[in-house]
């Protein structure tokens, strides 16, 4: 009855061709961009903030990030975390040899050297394809964490072999550090995510879109109705290493404030955010969302309910917490290999005909 | 001729026991590939978890008492028994079994003819599935794993190779455990090969390696075959758990022997079993000798984390199939 699209004519191709085309949807979307800039910044304090909210947002930019490259471009990368390091790495670089350089100018400036190393990598995925472009993605995600363990110079050889942020603000508001307030921090990763999340939406719809779409349906295809593999492929890896350098930037500079390489950047992260894509749907930027919404809420409930209310040893709770991450991406993938997104999509295509589905 | 020059070969013939060792998780991959065309990346948990099942075993843990304890108050941890090594390998080689046949009863069949990636991920979902299993079942503490093999360093070769070198030359050091390692490993790839060429079964696998379709068309049935194959991957797990397990202590690391079997997968070919062997020799020998003679000189040590990786990487470039893979082709 209430979400359909009967009674909404479009009178212009830009009517037409507009993200949320269906009423309902659009104002879900000024409604939760409203309550996500008036009403959150009040009533967030440190643990949600620092538990749930920040750690989403991040990821949720890398996962738009791998999103472009998997879901979009068909290209598998493992490599993730390596680039979220780059993007740490050069943001401290930045920070502490500029000091005067604008927080904002730092974590655009990382997200465009990841770009660079990212493409770097990528260029093996034009003589190579799926499963072994996948192996070969960890040759970065290696290297590079050996590499910024290594040599000093990436850390100002300070002893820990430790990287941890100055303090920055933004319109005389702290954004890093630790005088930072929770609400600012969210602000200022909001305001990345917004940005972001716009630029790939459209991103995705435009020619370059396209393009990537035709490489990962069918390459030689493509190349046959002349979509350049190179240019398509490199700017997908640039693209999406953009996205997650931006997200390592963030991760490091915001929510940790400070990291050790291996610790921070690992294997596991490269998973993590590979989770997040294939969980919340492939080829899909609530799919990023979701995922990375899942991915963050779901440890952090379990660990409420093993530890806080069965008060059980916090050694037993995340074993238990191995096994039901394994089991339900097991679960999700046999009843929903679309993931999230997908649900989502069969939902709201339900919610269309009701009450009246014939 | 100088003391550094044996050095160097005895770096060499550690670099080649290190190399068998990979080929020997390399090889589940492997056969899992061929059969099944499933990426099979739980195969270093699998490693664990079956040393883990081992070591429960043969020092009669009770199964899943950390949880029992935290359910029910109780403090129970062992029966107070010692199992002898061989009866301890033949129930975990049972346990291997039985958990290829869930693994096919619960996963695979639900997902046949879904995308490659999609299989990848099912199977790095069982990778932490397992893990916390393994842990949950039989904790996490490092454990000691004996079953009988000899350890620390051969005497006899050293004594007998001391004269090579001058004064500053002690032999060549070579560890027990690893000679056992290599001979077990060649036995096991020969085993293996007769197996695939001279029975029934053997045959069998090798029809659904070529073509599932046809291979069902004459009568084979995939899902006997894949319980088969997981069970193989399981028993190739179980030794090279084996080994790794008496070699450093069965903990989680082991685990990621793993992610050090995917380079010498793409070296040698995903789907050839000469392949993993000439390719975990070259990775093996390749990361010691360029650590000795490049990393620690010059990069300050640690290459061996990525070395493989880089290797493979570039050979790729040039060969993206492997050494011994198919050739990919590729018609529009």
């Amino acid at each position: 009855m209430l979400y359909r699209e009967a009674g909404d004519f479009k009178t212009s191709y830009a009517k037409d061709q507009q993200t949320f085309p269906i009423a309902l949807d659009r104002w879900g979307y000024f409604l939760t961009i409203a309550v996500a800039v008036l009403v959150v910044p009040f009533i967030l304090n440190d643990y949600w903030s620092n538990a749930v909210v920040l750690p989403f947002l991040i990821y949720a930019i890398a996962a738009i990030g791998l999103n472009i490259l998997i879901g979009y471009c068909g290209q598998v990368s493992l490599g993730s975390g390596g680039f979220m390091a780059v993007g740490a790495y050069a943001s401290y670089k930045l920070m502490t040899a500029f000091p005067e350089l604008n927080i904002v100018f730092v974590v655009i400036l990382s997200g465009g050297i990841t770009a660079l190393v990212g493409m770097l990598f990528g260029l093996p995925s034009l003589r190579i394809k799926g499963f072994y472009l996948a192996v070969a993605t960890l040759a970065a995600q290696f290297f590079l964490v050996w590499l910024f363990n290594k040599v000093p110079w990436f850390y100002n050889y300070s002893a820990s072999g430790q990287i941890s942020a100055p303090e920055r603000s933004l319109f005389g508001f702290a954004v890093t550090g630790a005088n930072a307030h929770p609400a600012t921090s969210y602000l200022f990763c909001l305001g990345f995510v917004f940005v972001m999340a716009w630029a790939a939406r459209n991103m995705t719809r435009g020619a370059n879109g396209r393009k990537w779409m035709a490489i990962r349906d069918m390459d030689i295809a493509a190349e046959i109705i002349g979509v350049d593999p190179l240019k398509a492929k490199l700017t997908a890896f640039g693209v999406s290493s953009f996205y997650i350098g931006i997200s390592g930037a963030l991760l490091f500079s915001v929510y940790l404030g400070a990291a050790e390489v291996g610790e921070a950047f690992g294997i596991e992260k490269s998973f993590l955010i590979l989770f997040m894509v294939i969980i919340g749907g492939l080829g899909s930027m609530f799919g990023s969302f979701a995922g990375a919404a899942f991915m963050i809420l779901m440890p952090v409930l379990l660990k409420n309910i093993m530890v806080g209310q069965m008060d059980w040893p916090t050694d037993l709770a995340s074993h238990f917490q191995f096994v039901i991450v394994g089991g339900l991406i097991i679960i999700f993938l046999i009843v929903e290999p679309h993931g999230l997104a997908q649900l989502w999509r069969l939902t709201k295509e339900k919610l269309r005909l009701w009450p009246f589905p014939h | 001729m100088s003391a550094n020059f044996y050095y160097g070969i005895e770096v060499f013939l550690n670099g080649m026991m290190a190399g068998v060792l990979y080929s020997l998780v390399a090889l589940g991959f492997v056969l899992i590939f061929k059969a099944s065309g499933i990426f099979n990346y739980a195969q270093g948990v699998m490693a664990l978890f079956a040393a883990l099942t081992l070591v429960g075993f043969q020092n009669g843990q009770i199964p899943f008492s950390h949880l029992i304890n935290a359910i029910f108050g109780t403090n129970i941890h062992h029966f107070g028994w010692h199992l002898p090594a061989l009866f301890a390998i033949i129930l975990t080689l049972m346990v291997m079994i039985l958990f290829a046949y869930l693994v096919e009863k619960y996963i695979l069949k639900h997902l046949v003819n879904q995308e490659p990636i999609i299989l990848f991920m099912a199977t790095i979902g069982l990778a932490y599935f397992m893990e916390g299993f393994g842990d949950l079942m039989w904790g996490a503490d490092i454990k000691k794993l004996d079953v009988g093999l000899p350890q620390g360093g051969n005497t006899w070769l050293e004594e007998k190779t001391a004269f090579l070198g001058g004064p500053d030359f002690y032999g060549f050091y070579l560890d027990n455990l690893d000679i056992w390692a290599t001979a077990f490993a060649g036995l096991l790839v020969v085993s293996l090969v007769l197996f695939s060429q001279y029975t029934k079964t053997g045959r069998a696998l090798r029809a659904v390696a070529d073509d599932h379709q046809a291979a069902l068309s004459v009568g084979i049935s995939l899902r006997a075959i894949w319980v088969i194959v997981w069970s193989i991957a399981g028993f190739v797990a179980l030794v090279a758990g084996i080994m790794w397990g008496s070699k450093s202590g069965v903990q989680f690391s082991l685990s990621l022997i793993a992610l050090k079997a995917l380079p010498v997968l793409m070296l040698g070919g995903f789907t050839s079993i000469p392949g993993a062997i000439v390719g975990g020799l070259i990775i093996g020998i390749g990361e010691k000798m360029f650590e000795f003679l490049i990393g620690v000189p010059f990069l300050g040590g640690a290459t061996e984390n990525w070395f493989a990786y880089m290797l493979a990487l570039l050979f790729l470039v040039f060969r993206p199939q492997g050494l011994f893979g198919e050739k990919i082709i590729e018609r529009v």
